[in-house]
């Protein structure tokens, strides 16, 4: 689904058919594209006006829902955890994706100009397709803040020892590292598909002009990457403001609100707090939000034009 | 990912892992079963009946067992889900049809239940089969009631104490009789803050008594409390700051007023949060995921505050004992807590799931729970059994059951509307306290009126 983004455009245009031809070529595309539409009607169409309309209410799962007008957008634009939860989910979005897209676009330039070894593409994935609650469980121990390996392996060096999840400074950074341990090996795979379609003609070229390694990064590969970072970053983005995994394993949102997210208060609303029309409003923010985010990006970055065609 | 983390009465549902791996499995299995309650062939009926309590399923099974054979036609099957998961999974069920007939019920989501009008009122019932509502221990009863009507029976009850090593007791020359008799107040401490001072110590074998204590080396702290306690501290500050003449609402059940900026409240909080500066207690931003009942347990700590029904886990290697909650300003104060078993207000079998309630709540399932000596039944003669039944295990559960015979010494906790968002709002600002970012005064200032706006919706 996200492949097709950055490419609408820049496809050659379609030769010219008849009519009838054409309303035939019409008819197979719909069937094709009928369980597509289904499954988008049934599980994202539905959902969504069935979100709307829970906004508008006053619900608790336990009795009927009451409608309620604008009331629950008039609580969100008021509540300060909402404020505060976005301007985490910030936070945590900036430091991911920086790190993240950093790293990624280092190990997939190696990959292509160093090594082409599948073994060192799979092992790169392997954090990636552990599940995140494993991982999350996995580094709620390694970095706990008694009995934790991390902890003790500073302790033996002679350093301090860090609360890591248990620390309002550090807990948000130590959640956006796991994150980052955990995704940086797809978006370098991902990358690495995107620097595979540069023709190698460029880079000989300069480097018969005379261009290093670093010089033809800068000029040519990363121009070149533009629409597949633009992808990458998208649904970086996305994905990013969706964190919710590994903070319901490891910190539940605290310690006192620093790594409370959006889309964990949202679900503490919904599910702890049992306030579903307020959930669905602040989700439906965040919808809003994370519209403008893409549109923003799409704009900037041109992402569906190449500089390649 | 050790033992199983037990998970009772009003604790916050903070998670350990256990129980989230535990919790996803059953919401998992949960997922798969059909409709609840299909009645089998022949007037026979299946009643689905859910607990939280992992340490307890094996009793209320037994209980299952000998109502079935008292009643051919009814089958009981007992379902578990982790506390953390629990109340999540119960109101899905009610949405989607598919809720228990009966449930084990919790003073911090009784008042929601009730207010949306899914548990049933089992006033007449009660009066129909002349239930003796003077068989259970004072106190208990009479919570699950509102606006004359009444909603549960009470099934067991639980006390709070202090566990500490023995050895570091030793070690620090305090002997169980000075235990048992130790004061505190929120000024100096008491006896128990020279006792958590004293057992505290540093890696070079300073105690927190010593000139030259380092409290950033701290080998064992003398005293480690649950850090969330929600909103009313059971295992922590509660039944200090009640002793310190603090009172949670302006009445129980079912108060309109929180008190939460009362100086009894405020000064108790302040001397906790005194001793984490001063290196006895551990820091709250380098707690560890395994909580203070860990701590105590892998000798990082020496004394916890911890309810009855911890008793069992606790004293099993030996090194631990139990002492009487000190005596504050006001006397000796302790929570005693219980629950209820509640008749979800839509199932199909209404008639048979109270027959069921009315079983949990008779001398026959309540002896058959105090024989697994876990918890204490409401039935005061089978409490008194449970008594025994420790007793004979080897545990002294003296220090939980005296608090209960001497007038004034329990205390009920508060049961209000919206007690899980109070729960999380109180939660925040004491854990700012903890953190030593503000003193108790201005951190519970704003949720008090936040709690108070709440109360009012």
């Amino acid at each position: 689904m996200s492949m097709t983004l950055g490419r609408r455009k820049g496809r050659p245009a379609r030769p010219r058919t008849g009519n009838r031809a054409r309303s035939k070529e019409n008819r197979a595309a719909g069937l094709f594209l009928l369980p597509a539409f289904v499954g988008f009607a049934v599980f994202y169409l539905y959902p969504t006006g069935r979100g709307i309309w829970i906004s508008l209410t006053d619900w608790n799962l336990l009795s009927d829902p009451k409608y309620v007008g604008a009331d629950n957008y008039v609580e969100v634009a008021e509540d300060p955890l909402f404020w505060n939860a976005l301007k985490v989910t910030a936070y945590f979005v900036f430091i991911t994706l920086g790190v993240q897209v950093g790293v990624a676009l280092l190990l997939a330039a190696i990959m292509v100009r160093l090594t082409g070894s599948v073994v060192v593409r799979a092992l790169l994935l392997v954090p990636w397709l552990v599940p995140n609650v494993t991982i999350g469980l996995i580094w709620l121990w390694m970095l706990d803040a008694n009995l934790g390996f991390v902890n003790h392996l500073m302790g033996k060096t002679g350093s301090d020892t860090h609360g890591f999840f248990a620390s309002p400074d550090e807990a948000l950074l130590s959640v956006s590292a796991v994150n980052i341990w955990a995704g940086t090996g797809y978006v370098a795979l991902l990358l690495y598909a995107g620097m595979l379609q540069i023709p190698g003609e460029l880079y000989e070229s300069a480097s018969l002009d005379g261009a290093g390694e670093i010089r033809m990064f800068f000029t040519i590969t990363l121009p070149l990457l533009r629409p597949i970072l633009a992808l990458v970053m998208v649904v970086s983005v996305i994905g990013s403001f969706q964190i919710f995994d590994t903070i319901a394993v490891t910190t539940k949102g605290g310690p006192v609100d620093a790594t409370r997210v959006a889309y964990y208060y949202i679900y503490q609303e919904a599910f702890t707090h049992f306030r579903m029309g307020y959930a669905a409003a602040m989700a439906l923010c965040l919808v809003v939000v994370l519209g403008g985010l893409t549109y923003l990006q799409m704009r900037l970055l041109r992402a569906s034009t190449s500089d390649l065609a | 990912m050790s033992r199983p983390v037990i998970r009772r009465s009003l604790r916050s549902p903070a998670v350990r892992m256990s129980a989230v791996v535990a919790g996803v499995v059953l919401v998992a299995a949960g997922c798969g079963s059909g409709g609840s309650s299909g009645g089998g062939g022949g007037g026979s009926v299946k009643l689905k009946y859910s607990l939280w309590d992992d340490n307890q399923l094996p009793q209320y099974k037994k209980c299952a067992e000998a109502f079935h054979a008292k009643n051919p036609k009814i089958t009981v099957e007992v379902t578990q889900t982790a506390w953390a998961q629990y109340w999540q999974n119960l109101t899905t069920q009610v949405v989607s049809g598919t809720a228990p007939d009966v449930f084990t019920n919790s003073v911090l989501y009784f008042p929601q239940f009730q207010k949306n009008n899914q548990i049933l009122d089992l006033t007449s019932y009660i009066r129909r089969d002349a239930v003796d509502l003077q068989q259970y221990q004072a106190n208990l009863a009479d919570v699950w009631t509102r606006d004359g009507k009444r909603y549960g029976l009470p099934k067991d009850w639980g006390t709070m104490g202090v566990a500490y090593n023995k050895e570091m007791a030793q070690r620090a020359r305090l002997t169980p009789q000075a235990l048992d008799a130790w004061n505190w107040n929120p000024v100096d401490g008491g006896d128990f803050g020279r006792a958590v001072a004293a057992m505290t110590v540093d890696e070079n074998g300073r105690t927190g008594l010593e000139p030259g204590f380092d409290k950033n080396k701290v080998k064992t702290y003398g005293l480690a409390i649950a850090y969330e306690g929600g909103a009313v501290g059971q295992d922590s500050w509660g039944p200090f700051a009640v002793s310190n003449g603090f009172q949670y609402v302006d009445r129980n059940p079912f108060g309109t007023k929180y008190n939460y900026t009362d100086p009894r409240l405020t000064q108790t909080l302040d001397w906790f949060a005194g001793l984490i500066r001063k290196g006895y207690m551990p820091a709250y931003d380098k707690q560890s995921t395994v909580g203070a009942d860990g701590l105590l347990q892998s000798g990082k700590a020496a004394m916890t505050i911890a309810g009855s029904w911890m008793a069992k886990t606790y004293t099993a290697d030996g090194k631990v004992a139990f002492a009487g909650m000190p005596t504050g300003p006001t006397g000796r104060k302790t929570p005693i807590n219980g629950l209820s078993d509640a008749v979800y207000a839509n199932g199909r079998h209404k008639e048979e799931a109270w027959q069921w309630v009315k079983f949990l709540a008779s001398t026959e399932c309540q002896d058959i729970v105090a024989g697994e000596a876990v918890v204490f039944p409401a039935i005061t003669t089978s409490s008194a059994r449970a008594e025994a039944a420790q007793q004979a295990a080897g545990r002294d559960m003296r220090i939980f059951t005296q608090p209960v015979a001497t007038p004034g010494e329990t205390f009920v906790l508060p049961v209000t509307d919206q007690g899980d968002r109070i729960l999380d709002i109180v939660q925040s600002a004491v854990d700012r306290v903890w953190l030593g970012q503000t003193d108790a005064k201005s951190a519970l200032g704003q949720a008090n009126s936040d709690v108070n706006a709440l109360l009012k919706k």
